[in-house]
C-alpha cells in the first residue's frame, strides 16, 4: 500500500520537466497547509483566512466597498505592490544564471531610490521627461553598483555575497545619514514626498466609476522579463554568461571571457535592482525610511528560487508570495488573524523550495528504480 | 572615556558571540549567513521564558539567566533546521541562509503578537524584559561571554573534536577517511553556532533596548559576519575585530556628543567597520583564507 502510494506520489511529480512546475506547486501546498494548521490551532478558521487574503488581493470580491473602490481598485493596488518583487528577483536570476549570489538587492534597491528621488524625485521636471530620466537613472544607479561588486569578484576575487553584504550596509548608512540631515520629512520620519510627477504608479486615477492606482512600473516589469528571457535564451551573451555560470573553467577554456561575463552579469543584476528600487521607492511608497534595507530584496532570492529562476516563473511566483503579503492586512481586519502569518506561510514554502534540488534527485532516483524493475519484469514475461 | 570602553564592550562582546556562531560553522564547511535569524530566534526563545518567569519572581534576577540559557538552547535548535537544509537536503548553503533569515523574522514575529495575547493578554509586538544586573559596571552577561568564547577558544583549537572540526571544513575527504562522520561534526559545529548567536541575541536585547521585538533585526548578525570575515575566521583576530568595531561605534557617539553634532552623524561612524572589512579584503585578498570545502555539500564520491 505505501509502495503504491509512493509511485503515485512519484508519477504525479513527474519527468525532469514537469517538475520544474509541480515541485514550487508541492511546497506552495505543504505551505499553506502548515499555515492553515497554524491558523487553526491559535482557532481561527483557515480557509476563511485564505479566502480573505484572496479578497485583500482584489481577486475575489469583497463584502462591500468604501466610495469608488472595488475588486479592480484592489487588484491594481496589488500589481503596484507585486512590479519590485518581479524586477528583484529577476535581477537574482541573472545573477544566478551566471553562478553569482546577488545577496545586495536591497542595498542596490536603496542606492537607486535615493539618487533618482534627489536628482529627478524633488525636480520640479515635466512629467513626460522625469518618469523616464527615474528609470534610466534608477538602471544605472544599480548597474554600477553590480558592476563594482562584479569588478571586485574578477580584479580580486572577493567573494560577491561578502562585497554585497558591505555594500548594503554602506549604503544603508550613508544614505540614512543624508535622509536625516537634508530631505528628512518631520511627521512620518521618511525622506520627504517626491513630486507626483516623477512618480511611476499614478494615483487616484478616476476610470469609470473607479479612482485607483495605475502602476507604470509594471510595464517596465514586463518589458524586462521579455527582454532578459531573450537576452538569455536566444543571444550570445546569455548563452556565455550561463556557461560562465554553469562551469567556469570549462567556459575559460572554451574561449570564453569570464571576468568580462561576470561583470556584465553583474551589471544587469544590479541594473534590474535598481529598476526594482525606483518602482519601490518612486513608485509604490513615494519615499525613502531611513536605516530600512528593505525586505523585498532578500524575500526576491528565494522568489526567483521559488521560480526555477524562469523569467516567467518569477512573475507566477512574485504574484503568489506578493500576493500572500498584500492580502494580509485585511485577513487580520477581517477574521483576526496576525498578518504575519502571510510571512510564516512564504517562510516555509522556502525552505521547501530551497530543499527542491534534493527532493529532485530522490524522485528521478526512484523513477529510475521503477522503470528498472518494469524493463526487468518485461525481459522475464 | 569610560563610557566609551563600558558602552564599547557592551556592544562588541555579543557580536563576538554571534561571530562565534560563524566561525564554528563556518570552519566546519558550513556557509552561515543565517547569523542574523539565529540570534533573532534565539533571543525570541530567552525573552518568552524570562517574561514568563518575571510574572512570578518579581525583582529576581533568575529570569535573567534561565532567558540566557534557553536563548543557546533554543538558537542551537533553530540552527538545526539550517544544518538539515546544508547538509541532509544539500540545499544552497547561501539560499538556506536566506531563507532560515526570512523565516526567523517571519515566525518570531508572528509568535511575539501571538503570545502576548495568548498567554499575557496584552496586545503588543514585543516582549519587555527587566533591566540586565550590572557587576563592576559591566553587565553580567559580558563575563559569561568571555568565559563562553574561551571555552569555544579551547574546543576549537585544543581539542580532537576541535581539530576534526576544522578539517571538515578544509578537507572533509581526509576527515571521513579518517574514519570520522563529516555530516555528524558538522551538525553539532552548526548548532553550536547557533546557540552561541542565541546567547548574542539575548544580549543585545537586554542591553539596548530592554526588550525583544523585531527591532532585533538590525543587521547585527550580518556585522558579526562582516567581523569574522576580518578576524580571517580565527577566534583572536576576530576578537580584535569585534573590539575595534565595538569601540570605534562608542568612540564616534561620544564624539558626536562631545562636538554636539546632530544624532545622524552616529550612522556615518556605523559605516566603518564595513568598509574596513572591504578594504581589507581589496588589499589583502591574497592573504585571506576562508575555509577551502566552505560551501560545498560533502559528497562521498567526489574527489
Amino acid at each position: 500500500m505505501n509502495k503504491k502510494k509512493k509511485s503515485i506520489f512519484i508519477s504525479i511529480i513527474g519527468d525532469e520537466k514537469r517538475q520544474s512546475f509541480t515541485i514550487p506547486v508541492l511546497a506552495i501546498l505543504i505551505g499553506l497547509i502548515v499555515g492553515g494548521i497554524i491558523i487553526a490551532i491559535t482557532g481561527s478558521n483557515p480557509f476563511k483566512a485564505y479566502y480573505n487574503i484572496l479578497q485583500g488581493c482584489g481577486l475575489a470580491k469583497k463584502p462591500s466597498y468604501g466610495g469608488k473602490k472595488g475588486m479592480i481598485t484592489d487588484f491594481m493596488e496589488f500589481v503596484n505592490y507585486v512590479t519590485p518583487m518581479i524586477l528583484a528577483a529577476l535581477s537574482f536570476a541573472v545573477s544566478m544564471k551566471a553562478g553569482l549570489f546577488n545577496i545586495g538587492i536591497s542595498g542596490q534597491m536603496m542606492a537607486a531610490g535615493f539618487i533618482s528621488t534627489i536628482l529627478v524625485g524633488y525636480s520640479e521636471l515635466n512629467a513626460f521627461v522625469a518618469r523616464p530620466l527615474v528609470v534610466l537613472i534608477g538602471f544605472i544607479v544599480g548597474a554600477l553598483v553590480g558592476g563594482l561588486v562584479g569588478y571586485l569578484k574578477y580584479q580580486f576575487n572577493i567573494n560577491e555575497v561578502v562585497s554585497t553584504i558591505m555594500i548594503n550596509y554602506i549604503f544603508r548608512y550613508i544614505i540614512t545619514f543624508f535622509i536625516n540631515t537634508y530631505y528628512v520629512d518631520p511627521v512620518s520620519r521618511q525622506s520627504v514626498l517626491i513630486n507626483p510627477s516623477a512618480r511611476l504608479s499614478l494615483l487616484k486615477v478616476r476610470v469609470g466609476d473607479y479612482k485607483m492606482t495605475i502602476p507604470l512600473g509594471f510595464i517596465v516589469a514586463i518589458l524586462a522579463v521579455v527582454i532578459i528571457y531573450i537576452l538569455m535564451e536566444k543571444t550570445k551573451t546569455g548563452f556565455e554568461i550561463k556557461a560562465v555560470g554553469l562551469s567556469r573553467n570549462a567556459a575559460k577554456y572554451s574561449g570564453i571571457n569570464v571576468g568580462k561575463n561576470i561583470i556584465l552579469a553583474m551589471v544587469i543584476s544590479g541594473g534590474l535592482a535598481g529598476l526594482a528600487g525606483v518602482t519601490y521607492h518612486l513608485g509604490y511608497v513615494g519615499s525613502i525610511q531611513p536605516n530600512t534595507l528593505i525586505s523585498t530584496g532578500f524575500d526576491s532570492i528565494a522568489v526567483s528560487l521559488l521560480g526555477n529562476n524562469n523569467p516567467f516563473g518569477i512573475i507566477l511566483s512574485s504574484f503568489f508570495i506578493s500576493g500572500l503579503d498584500a492580502g494580509s492586512t485585511y485577513m487580520t481586519s477581517s477574521s483576526g488573524v496576525e498578518f504575519e502569518i502571510a510571512k510564516v506561510i512564504s517562510g516555509v514554502i522556502l525552505v521547501f523550495s530551497a530543499c527542491s534540488s534534493y527532493i529532485k534527485l530522490i524522485v528521478n532516483r526512484k523513477r529510475d528504480e521503477i522503470v528498472a524493475a518494469n524493463t526487468v519484469k518485461e525481459e522475464r514475461s | 572615556m569610560s563610557t566609551i570602553i563600558l558602552n564599547g564592550l557592551a556592544f562588541s562582546l555579543p557580536l563576538l558571540a554571534m561571530a562565534l556562531s560563524g566561525i564554528f560553522s563556518e570552519r566546519s564547511g558550513v556557509t552561515n549567513l543565517a547569523v542574523e535569524g539565529f540570534q533573532g530566534f534565539g533571543a525570541f526563545c530567552g525573552a518568552f521564558i524570562a517574561l514568563v518567569l518575571q510574572q512570578s519572581m518579581k525583582g529576581s534576577d533568575v529570569p535573567y539567566y534561565v532567558a540566557l540559557i534557553i536563548s543557546f538552547v533554543g538558537g542551537a535548535l533553530f540552527a538545526l533546521i539550517h544544518a538539515l537544509m546544508c547538509i541532509r537536503f544539500k540545499a544552497n548553503q547561501v539560499i538556506s541562509g536566506v531563507v532560515i533569515n526570512i523565516f526567523a523574522m517571519a515566525l518570531t514575529a508572528y509568535f511575539t503578537k501571538y503570545l502576548n495575547l495568548a498567554v499575557f493578554g496584552a496586545s503588543s509586538d514585543k516582549f519587555v524584559l527587566n533591566i540586565a544586573p550590572k557587576v563592576f559596571g559591566l553587565y553580567t552577561f559580558e563575563y559569561i561571554i568571555v568565559a563562553v568564547v574561551a571555552v569555544a577558544w579551547f574546543v576549537m583549537y585544543k581539542t580532537t573534536f576541535g581539530m576534526y572540526l576544522r578539517a571538515c571544513g578544509d578537507n572533509p575527504q581526509a576527515v571521513d577517511a579518517a574514519g570520522v562522520n563529516v555530516a555528524k561534526i558538522r551538525y553539532i559545529a552548526v548548532s553550536l553556532g547557533g546557540g552561541f548567536a542565541g546567547l548574542g541575541g539575548i544580549c543585545y536585547a537586554y542591553s539596548i533596548s530592554s526588550n525583544f521585538s523585531s527591532n532585533i533585526y538590525s543587521g547585527y548578525g550580518y556585522l558579526a559576519i562582516a567581523a569574522l570575515i576580518f578576524g580571517n575566521w580565527n577566534v583572536m583576530p576576530t576578537l580584535f575585530a569585534c573590539f575595534l568595531f565595538g569601540f570605534a561605534r562608542s568612540a564616534g557617539y561620544q564624539i558626536v556628543q562631545i562636538a554636539e553634532l546632530p544624532s545622524s552623524y552616529q550612522d556615518l561612524i556605523m559605516i566603518l567597520p564595513y568598509v574596513l572589512t572591504l578594504i581589507m579584503l581589496i588589499f589583502f585578498s591574497k592573504k585571506t583564507h576562508a575555509p577551502r570545502a566552505l560551501g560545498v555539500s560533502y559528497d562521498k564520491g567526489s574527489r
